[in-house]
């Protein structure tokens, strides 16, 4: 399995990552916080850690530390506009249930 | 399911806990909100793709309140009930504003002027506020959540009342209000000027109807304004303007009725922008006579039509430039601000002025918000960094009133915010247990001709001769530019203090009237200062002359204590004199006349002080 990005994603972490000025990559994670358990986290990466696993996928570096990679191995990252606002969207296909709003999941 | 954006390293935040903050920038033409997201600041559209708010408010039949672009439709519909430009009236009174040229029906309530619109009494506090919640609303569908709060931009020279009109406004909105920024430190946070490590940068913005230039200067990553200026009334309209006369006179039209001069004035801002980047621009349009006008505008004949408006922005800059004390090779960047100054005559001129390109290559339009958002981004914590620190800077100096109607500056114009300052003042009359504070701002000498901001009274002061109490009298401004002033007795510790929120300001013009007038009047008021001290140490030495009396006058002859009363009745004549040297002549001849009684005075407590004692007691 593996952790990709659709294109418009790449496109947008890659404006993102140039407009920050440094950051090697995008790390995707979750913690166990949250009204359904576990919450998605989305950060820019300044520095690896020794454990983390690397994917890339059109042309943008994905890094995954090991406890999060189980709940979110397989999961495709989008980004989409909803009325006015716009961001990114995990689709994980190990959840089993979402809160109301989509933030926080169970597996 | 919820969108989510990128945080910094660690900063992610819990679930339903986003820290959403926003920049506001509330401008005099449009406003516009702007947010950071996934660490890039960018202008929030509104359904139809809009960034800008038109700032117009309307007030419809049945309470309803329209702001923006169908706002700006009722402008010449229904001038009264539309609300255009009411930045200009935040925090003024009417004897600040020039009522005669603008449709509204004006009253004045609390130092602030107010409209009578359909839906009632409106303040462009009210008024304002319509246009924040229309911001707000806006960014709470964007970003799907409660705000945390935002940071709202005002001009550099806003003084405190128009910054608390803003603020209220806010509040009355429904937004905190993490921080009040100065608009062009906002352009130059934008551009990032703040991770620099020092430098001056012009920040030159020529808006829809108002010009303001500002000198910032960056150390130690602190932004100090070292001096604004501007006009209030010149600005991009003004350059459509200039078309639509154009047109008139060369297609020889008659003056026209409201639709056909909104229709060309239109026509003339489309030219305008076609301009921006083609040679020539054609202007077709039916009238509603049926007259057919089809022109055409060739860069060059728009460059000339308006070269004098473009000059017209280089006295207020050069202005700035020397008050700020400093030559165009000490300029290290010039930010460009505001839609006109997409104009190609503008940004040219600029640069040969500056002799350097000047930054363009954010929208001049959104820079201010896009500055505010990254503010306002940091001040809700999203920023693992430190903050950064923006320090602005006091338009006009601030002090108290002292004996005689002086002004004791505390805090000097162009000092940078926040800022405290303490001065150590005492009591002018024995015995004096209450002191009246009276705050006040301005340059002037004499606190008659500078402008009265609060007063307020320290009582309870120990009963102490002239000159022994200790109040000291401390004057803070705070980060948003807000003044509060407090006196305390050192000896006692009784304190007294004031949040000043003066009912009105200084208008931009005042200000810089005000400025002119300190500088123009130097003489006269070095004069009127000599003047006031002369009649203060007169005052000064009568009360000590008729209290020596009172107690003492025994030990002086008759004709002694005449010939006193006799100077001191000729002082108190000269004290009222225009004459200071006269008034210090008098002072010498009292201090002459009473010199054998002040001797007998002396000789009294001594002996006094020595009656009933043994000569070993008393070894020196």
């Amino acid at each position: 399995m593996a952790i990709t990005l659709t294109q418009t994603a790449a496109n947008r972490v890659e404006t993102f990552l140039a407009n920050r000025g440094k950051g090697i990559g995008l790390r995707l994670g979750v913690k166990t916080t949250g009204c359904s358990g576990m919450a998605y986290t989305l950060e820019f990466v300044d520095t690896l850690n020794e454990e983390d696993t690397t994917f890339e996928s059109n042309g943008i570096k994905i890094i995954v530390d090991p406890k999060s990679l189980v709940y979110i191995d397989g999961t495709e990252l989008d980004f989409t506009k909803e009325g006015l606002n716009e961001g990114f969207k995990f689709r994980n296909p190990n959840v089993k249930d979402e809160c109301g709003c989509g933030e926080s999941f169970t597996v | 399911m919820a969108l989510l954006q990128i945080s910094e390293p660690g900063m992610s935040a819990a679930p339903h806990q986003h820290k959403l903050a926003i920049g506001i920038d509330l401008g005099t033409t449009n406003s516009l909100v702007a947010t950071v997201r996934s660490g890039l600041s960018h202008a929030l559209n509104d359904e139809h793709g809009h960034a800008l708010l038109p700032s117009v408010v309307h007030y419809l039949e049945h309470g309803a309140v329209e702001v923006g672009f169908n706002a700006q439709k009722q402008q010449n519909i229904d001038p009264h009930n539309t609300i255009v430009s009411v930045k200009r009236f935040m925090g003024r009174g009417l004897k600040d504003i020039d009522v005669s040229q603008l449709p509204y029906r004006f009253t004045e309530a609390g130092g602030m002027v107010q409209i009578e619109t359909r839906a009632g009494i409106k303040s462009p506090v009210e008024i304002s506020s319509e246009i924040l919640k229309t911001l707000k609303t806006r960014a709470e569908l964007a970003l799907g959540g409660e705000l945390v709060g935002a940071v709202i931009t005002v001009p550099a020279y806003f003084d405190d009342a128009q910054r608390q009109a803003t603020k209220d406004a806010a509040r009355l909105a429904g937004i905190n209000v993490l921080r009040l920024l100065n608009e062009p430190t906002a352009a130059a946070v934008a551009y990032g000027l703040d991770n620099a490590s020092q430098g001056v940068y012009v920040i030159y913005d020529l808006g829809g109807g108002t010009f303001d230039v500002s000198i910032l200067k960056l150390s130690k990553g602190v932004f100090e304004v070292l001096a604004t200026n501007g006009d209030s009334a010149l600005g991009g309209d003004d350059f459509d303007h200039r078309i639509f006369c154009w047109i008139l006179e060369t297609a020889k039209l008659s003056p026209r009725k409201a639709h056909d001069t909104r229709l060309l004035l239109s026509k003339a801002r489309e030219a305008k922008e076609w301009l921006t980047e083609h040679s020539e621009a054609n202007i077709s349009c039916l009238l509603s006579d049926g007259e057919f006008v089809n022109l055409i505008l060739s860069s060059d004949k728009f460059i000339a039509l308006t070269a004098n408006l473009v000059q017209k922005t280089l006295s207020p800059t050069r202005k700035a430039m020397r008050d700020a004390g400093l030559t165009i090779e000490d300029i290290n960047g010039v930010v460009m601000v505001g839609g006109a100054t997409r104009m190609p005559q503008v940004r040219k001129t600029i640069e040969e002025y500056f002799k350097q390109t000047p930054l363009t290559n954010l929208d001049p339009d959104k820079v201010v918000a896009l500055g505010a958002a990254i503010q306002a981004n940091v001040l809700a914590g999203n920023k693992s960094d430190e903050d950064l620190l923006l320090l602005d800077v006091i338009p006009l100096s601030l002090g108290l009133e002292t004996y005689g109607g002086l002004t004791e500056k505390v805090i000097h114009r162009n000092s940078t915010l926040p800022v405290a300052r303490a001065q150590e003042f005492t009591t002018y009359k024995d015995g004096q247990t209450a002191m009246s504070i009276h705050v006040v701002q301005g340059e002037r000498e004499l606190v008659s001709d500078c402008r009265s901001l609060a007063r307020f009274e320290l009582r309870g002061i120990p009963s102490m001769v002239a000159g022994a109490a200790r109040i000291r009298v401390t004057f803070t401004v705070d980060a948003d530019g807000l003044l509060s002033v407090s006196a305390r007795e050192t000896s006692t510790n009784v304190e007294a203090h004031i949040a000043v929120k003066p009912s009105y300001g200084l208008s931009e013009d005042e200000i810089t009237n005000i400025l002119k007038a300190s500088f123009n009047c130097a003489e006269a008021d070095k004069k009127a200062r000599m003047l006031a001290e002369a009649r203060v140490a007169a005052g000064a030495i009568l009360e000590a002359v008729t209290v020596a009396l009172a107690t003492d006058s025994a030990l002086i002859s008759v004709a002694e204590k005449q010939a006193i009363e006799a100077e001191m009745q000729r002082l108190d004549l000269i004290k009222e004199s225009q004459d200071d040297d006269a008034i210090h002549k008098g002072i010498e001849a009292l201090n002459h006349a009473t010199e054998a009684f002040a001797a007998a005075r002396m000789n009294a407590s001594v002996s006094r002080a020595l009656a009933g004692k043994n000569l070993e007691d008393i070894k020196l």
